[in-house]
């Protein structure tokens, strides 16, 4: 089985946010980067999982600029068995699904796993996109993944319970928290990594077909005010007549 | 304890000088420390006893002997790598550094240096996954900074040689398979020789009672006439030059852990001040608390370029060992000092295991002892820079 990894790199959660540009682009200085922990934790882990039992190969995907090699050494030392970099600074997800799909679709894969979002943009959006262009069935937010033969079994969390599905491969699958567990590199695997093939291949050319015309950071947390809770009253005053929400 | 949210601190931007590779190492180090001792660690040392069950973990991560070459079983790592790992596991727990360390620099590497091809095959590989585990006897109860007088010795037996004598506050000892032990031939040169568990008249009782690397198991190793196989003894080098040539390289690996002793502190600390609201403001807000901190931090920074570059100098085979003692004792004596002000940032709570600082702080008083302790080292630097020997 060939399987394709989808893999993003993302701010480490304790970095601090901020934009440049007149507000229309993340201030990557001096933000420390990752990756992104749903491709890392999930899609990739059970990737490599499936390989480890059945066979085949696992191949992690990545558009973007050379400053993402560093994440995508990390995916190899986990345990991806090499690495394709589309060489382009992408903006917008359509493009990023259409520079992956020309590439899925050269490569033959028969599985194709992204994460269910990354966690700066939490856009979602790419693993659908990518399905569509592959014309491939696309199940997004799985918590359990299976193959046997040519047939994924893939279960989902919905309201109230779970749903499970199948699935004739090729597919494309979002991973969601409990598809697998963080596995850590051991020194074998960074020292394997060092040797593994990281590709870098010319965009095909997708343009962007959105702009991104501002950002902004949520408002600031206002400060914490404790009420006795023998004491609704005050609380309801407070918020009629300082919060002035009811 | 509670959740580890150790973040580390460059305030000089030192990853600027590290390699992809480099931070990966760490990173690993960090997440697996994390995972697999935070939650345990302080379990560990109120239990007075080394998790066993970690040293396959400590070896996946590359804890043991990572500069060894790759044909051995290591990982072919430069120093600070090595350096590095000594940092992330000492940023949890010095006992647990202790046994890394232990292992790579004062066990791995004298077979490495010392040992021959058979030797090296015998040992490394396992030593390097933590299957083998070693420890090394140089100090013995009458001889501790002045191990050049040790008293244990070995006579050539025709087929085998015949050890006897004891080692005292050896690492490891309880539970090692093996001893890298140092003892003096009939005509007092000292000589490495590989003890085996099981070798009839070789035992290693543990010694308890300790209020300092509690997690980290310590004993000594008593020979009674023990038939050391003659293969077992280190050919290509003796001297007290030898068991020195591997405390350079230990040494070398607790300066950089010493750092992360200071930067698990000084994170605590920083993050508590911020938290802590005394007469309705954060602590962090008041000028002494400030003052701790920012010297915390500035001390912890020079620290960081000293070994870096000391880092340097191993990989390039310059560093002498008068400039690792120097990076050694000013480390450990930095570590000491910040485990001592962020304990007292932290009030109360600073004696209480639920944070790490008062472990920190009992661990250090034998990081700052052994391996030389912090007065032998400055006499080393005064011999090196007066060439005037102030041991006698
Ligand atoms: C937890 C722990 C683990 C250890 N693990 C190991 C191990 O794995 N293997 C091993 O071989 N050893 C080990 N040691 C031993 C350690 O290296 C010695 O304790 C250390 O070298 C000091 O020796 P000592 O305790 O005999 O002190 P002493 O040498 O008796 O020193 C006592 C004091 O006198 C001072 N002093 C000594 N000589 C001089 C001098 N010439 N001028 C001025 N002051 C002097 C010292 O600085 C010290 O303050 C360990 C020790 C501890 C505490």
């Amino acid at each position: 089985m060939k399987i394709l990894v989808c893999i993003s790199k993302a701010p480490d959660t304790t970095s601090k946010i901020a934009f440049k540009d007149n507000n229309t682009a993340f201030d990557e200085n001096g933000v420390q980067f990752i990756v992104n922990p749903y491709d890392e934790w999930y899609a990739l882990v059970r990737a490599i999982e499936l390989k480890e039992a059945q066979g085949g190969s696992v191949t992690t995907i990545t558009v973007g600029g050379a400053d993402n090699d560093p994440i995508i050494r990390k995916a190899l030392a986990i345990g991806a068995d090499d690495a394709i970099r589309v060489d382009m600074e992408a903006t917008d997800a359509f493009q990023v699904a259409s520079e992956i799909a020309a590439k899925a679709k050269e490569g033959g894969f028969d599985l194709v796993l992204c994460g269910k979002e990354t966690i700066n943009n939490n856009g979602a959006v790419v693993g659908g996109m990518l399905a569509e262009l592959l014309d491939a069935p696309y199940i997004p937010l799985a918590t359990k993944l299976d193959v046997s033969g040519t047939t994924a079994e893939i279960t989902r969390d919905i309201a109230g319970g779970e749903e499970v599905l199948t699935a004739q491969l090729p597919v494309v699958i979002s991973a969601a928290k409990g598809m697998a567990e963080q596995r850590i590199p051991n020194m074998r695997g960074i020292m394997a990594a060092r040797s593994k093939a990281l590709n870098v291949a010319a965009p095909a050319g997708t343009e962007a077909s959105t702009e991104v015309k501002s950002y902004s950071l949520p408002p600031a947390k206002g400060d914490c005010t404790y009420i006795d809770a023998e004491n609704p009253a005050e609380l309801i005053k407070k918020l009629h007549e300082e919060a002035k929400v009811i | 304890m509670r959740t580890d949210l150790y973040q580390g601190h460059d305030y000089y931007n030192m990853d600027d000088l590290l390699s992809e590779e480099h931070k990966l190492i760490r990173e690993t180090a960090r997440a697996w420390v994390k995972q697999e001792v935070s939650p345990i660690i302080e379990k560990a040392f109120e239990d007075g006893k080394f998790p066993r069950h970690l040293l396959k973990g400590i070896g996946e991560i590359g804890g043991f002997g990572p500069y060894i070459p790759v044909e051995y079983g290591g990982a072919g790592l430069d120093q600070i790598s090595y350096g590095l790992i000594m940092q992330e596991l000492e940023r949890c727990d010095s006992g647990l550094r202790s046994t890394s360390s232990v292992q790579s620099s004062l066990v791995m590497y004298p077979i490495w240096k010392y040992g021959n091809e058979e030797q090296r095959m015998k040992y490394l590989p396992k030593l390097a996954t933590g299957e083998m585990i070693g420890c090394f006897g140089l100090t013995e109860p009458d001889h501790g900074s002045n191990p050049g007088g040790m008293t244990t010795n070995f006579k050539d037996m025709g087929d085998h040689y015949l050890l006897n004598g004891a080692k005292m506050w050896i690492s490891n000892a309880p539970f090692a398979d093996i001893a890298v032990v140092w003892a003096k031939d009939e005509s007092g040169r000292i000589h490495g020789l590989v003890v085996e568990r099981g070798m009839e008249g070789f035992s290693t009782p543990t010694m308890g009672g300790k209020w300092s690397l509690r997690a980290s198991d310590t004993g000594e190793l008593i020979f009674e006439d023990v038939k050391v196989p003659k293969e077992n003894l280190l050919p290509n080098k003796s001297g007290l030059g030898a068991p020195l040539g591997c405390l350079d390289s230990a040494r070398y690996g607790i300066a950089w852990g010493a750092i992360g002793a200071a930067l698990d502190c000084y994170d605590v600390a920083l993050r508590y001040s911020k938290e802590r609201i005394q007469f309705d403001r954060p602590i962090a807000g008041f000028q002494l608390q400030q003052k701790k901190l920012a010297e915390m931090i500035t001390e912890i920074t020079k620290a960081q370029l000293l070994t870096f570059r000391l880092g340097q100098l191993r990989n390039e085979g310059k560093a002498t060992s008068a400039q690792i003692s120097m990076a050694k004792r000013n480390n450990v004596d930095m570590a000491i000092n910040i485990a001592r002000e962020a304990r007292q940032i932290l009030g109360g709570m600073g004696i209480i295991n639920e944070y790490p600082i008062m472990r920190h702080m009992m661990n250090l008083e034998s990081v700052i002892t052994y391996e030389g302790t912090h007065d032998v080292h400055l006499l080393i630097t005064g011999l090196d820079i007066t060439g005037e020997n102030a041991f006698k």
